[in-house]
């Protein structure tokens, strides 16, 4: 008999990033205002970011330096003719009920960005590129503060500081190339690193210093026309980026099967509930009557120019994940996670210089180095052990100097006073012991010391060597070359 | 002549309610801006450039050096509703 089993529908997501980061200068983009976050409510205003009428906005020019510089990182062309627009929308949070933006002409377009993603267990690393359509300037709105309702007139308000009115951000808008929850999480943290690295933001989630809004559509594999596409905001977190991605994947995919139409408007991820809601029909972009900025000239960037910039760039997170890899021999999974920050990078690169085995810098810096700022809340920065240092205890290990067992005994000194390895042994007496002759010594004097347990292992208790051979670390302190050890105990007991 | 709906849809992205007597008087008024604009079109601009302001210049920028205006509480205080620290202002439907 046959029976027709109903193939599932696969469903593919078809995913793009717009993400707003706050570019660290001093004052904001178009006013001499700061920018400083937490200050008290309204204090860092004027009447150019307050929009007051006849002033004049001019444009901060390290903004347009960070903005170029976020751009030649990211692969794009780099616009030599920009020019600023107004996108008209009333809502409170604008004094001017315009934003100055860039419409048309923004400063870097096509683009792309890799992320590496890796399976549940860190390993078998895949690269991926993500294009970016653009990246713009564009200056930030204030912030509702709190929302309260008069009940003797029975109407609701709400409460504005505009402190963060003007401060300077870079929009980044990705191709539609992301398929998942965790390719977003992995390219929104790419990001992250990419514009910390730079130094051009602190790429601050909870501070709002880097707001990633989703736009989101779902069709069956195979189809070639997109779904309703849906924006998805509100996620303070790289989890909360995957974890409201993947619902709304899976909401999306409930509405198509159920014939519920998919609405496209703008959704609010609830971090409590853990799912998205509904918030507004979303505007097309015509709503926003964009036209040409006419307090700000346009820009015009000379090539030589940009080769300055370009020749400020470090080197980039992906860029030192492959070196890493290729030229030390590293696995991916300690590539990425030495090249998470860059001090830390920048660090273990110092200790690798002073000649140290890169494999081994890297576990100790990963390890001991790692656990010793976590409880410390240290930054790797702020540690007493320099890199020469490191790479001196690393070579006295290698050299069978210390044993690995003493260097780990001496490295908490290490970690608070610095200073070096080798003195640190001299003055403790903790050099190790290869020499044969006091080896032998020693080890006469634990087989005399322990008759019983010599008897057992001669009748075939072969597992004691491990104890004598603990017994012989005892008697020097630890300072015995534990291989050496080993090799003379065996001889001496089969004769 | 401009539409009620395209009339009704400049007004709220205005913010502004209208009853359906002055989406009538809108409609011709801004339909007698609009074919007075018109008459630009005559013009052929096959080739010219977008004009989008008056004076000619470029890469007018500003050093990123603190300037704070000195009182910021007097923005504040000419605001209709201050409330402490604050800008009260109406809060918009939907939210």
């Amino acid at each position: 008999m046959n029976i027709a089993t109903p193939t599932k529908i696969q469903y593919e997501a078809i995913i793009g990033l717009e993400t707003h980061c706050q570019l660290s200068t001093h004052t904001k983009i178009f006013c001499g205002c700061s920018t400083a976050f937490g200050t008290p409510p309204n204090t860092n205003i004027c009447p150019v970011c307050m929009g007051m009428p006849g002033v004049l906005p001019v444009l901060n020019q390290t903004v347009l330096e960070y903005a170029v510089k976020a751009g030649l990182a990211l692969n794009c062309h780099i616009s030599l003719f920009s020019k600023f627009d107004r996108k008209q929308y009333f809502y409170p949070d604008l004094p001017k009920n315009y934003q100055i933006s860039q419409y048309d002409l923004p400063i870097a377009e096509n683009g792309w960005l890799e992320i590496e993603l890796v399976d549940e267990s860190g390993l078998n690393p895949v690269q991926k590129r993500v294009g970016i359509t653009r990246l713009h300037m564009e200056e930030d709105a204030g912030k509702l503060v709190h929302a309260g309702s008069d009940r003797l007139a029975g109407s609701s308000y709400s409460l504005v500081d505009y402190n963060r009115t003007g401060v300077p951000l870079i929009e980044i808008v990705s191709e539609p190339d992301i398929r998942s929850g965790k390719e977003a999480a992995e390219y929104a943290q790419e990001l992250q690193r990419i514009i910390r690295y730079l130094g051009v933001g602190d790429g601050n989630m909870q501070e709002g210093s880097l707001r990633c809004d989703v736009n989101i559509s779902v069709r069956p594999i195979g189809q070639q026309k997109f779904g309703t596409k849906v924006e998805i905001k509100n996620m303070n977190s790289f989890s909360a980026i995957q974890r409201a991605i993947d619902y709304e994947i899976e909401r999306q995919i409930q509405s198509i099967e159920t014939n519920i139409p998919v609405i496209q408007e703008t959704r609010l991820w609830d971090e409590s509930n853990q799912c998205t809601m509904s918030m507004r029909r979303k505007e097309g972009s015509s709503d926003y009557r964009y036209f040409p900025e006419p307090d700000l000239t346009p820009i015009e960037l000379s090539s030589g120019q940009l080769k300055n910039w370009q020749g400020d760039l470090p080197e980039l997170p992906a860029q030192k994940r492959h070196r890493y890899v290729s030229s030390f021999g590293l696995s991916a999974y300690d590539a990425r996670v030495l090249t998470e920050d860059r001090p830390m990078a920048e660090y273990f690169e110092s200790v690798i210089a002073a000649g140290a085995n890169p494999k081994q810098s890297a576990n100790w810096i990963m390890g001991d180095i790692t656990a010793h700022l976590k409880t410390t809340k240290q930054s790797i920065s702020q540690l007493s052990i320099n890199p020469s240092d490191l790479a001196e205890l690393i070579h006295l290990i290698e050299a069978n100097t210390i044993s690995s067992k003493i260097a780990k005994e001496i490295l908490p000194e290490l970690l608070v006073h610095g200073g070096s390895p080798q003195s640190l042994i001299d003055q403790k007496g903790l050099t190790q012991i290869s020499d044969t002759g006091l080896l032998m010594a020693a080890i006469d004097k634990v087989l005399t010391a322990n008759p019983q347990e010599l008897e057992q292992y001669r009748q075939g208790k072969t597992k004691l060597l491990g104890f004598f051979v603990g017994q012989v670390m005892k008697q020097t302190g630890g300072r015995a070359d534990p291989k050496l050890t080993n090799q003379l105990l065996m001889h001496k007991l089969t004769d | 002549m401009l539409k009620p709906e395209e009339v009704r849809k400049v007004a709220s992205l205005a913010r502004l309610e209208l009853t359906p007597d002055e989406e009538g008087q809108f409609a011709t008024q801004l339909s007698d801006i609009l074919t007075y604009i018109e008459q630009l079109n005559q013009l052929d601009t096959t080739d010219v450039l977008p004009t989008t302001r008056a004076i000619d210049g470029s890469n007018i920028t500003r050093e990123d050096h603190l300037t704070p205006y000195a009182n910021p509480r007097l923005i504040l205080q000419g605001a209709p509703e201050p409330e402490g620290e604050f800008f009260r202002v109406p809060k918009i439907g939907g939210e």
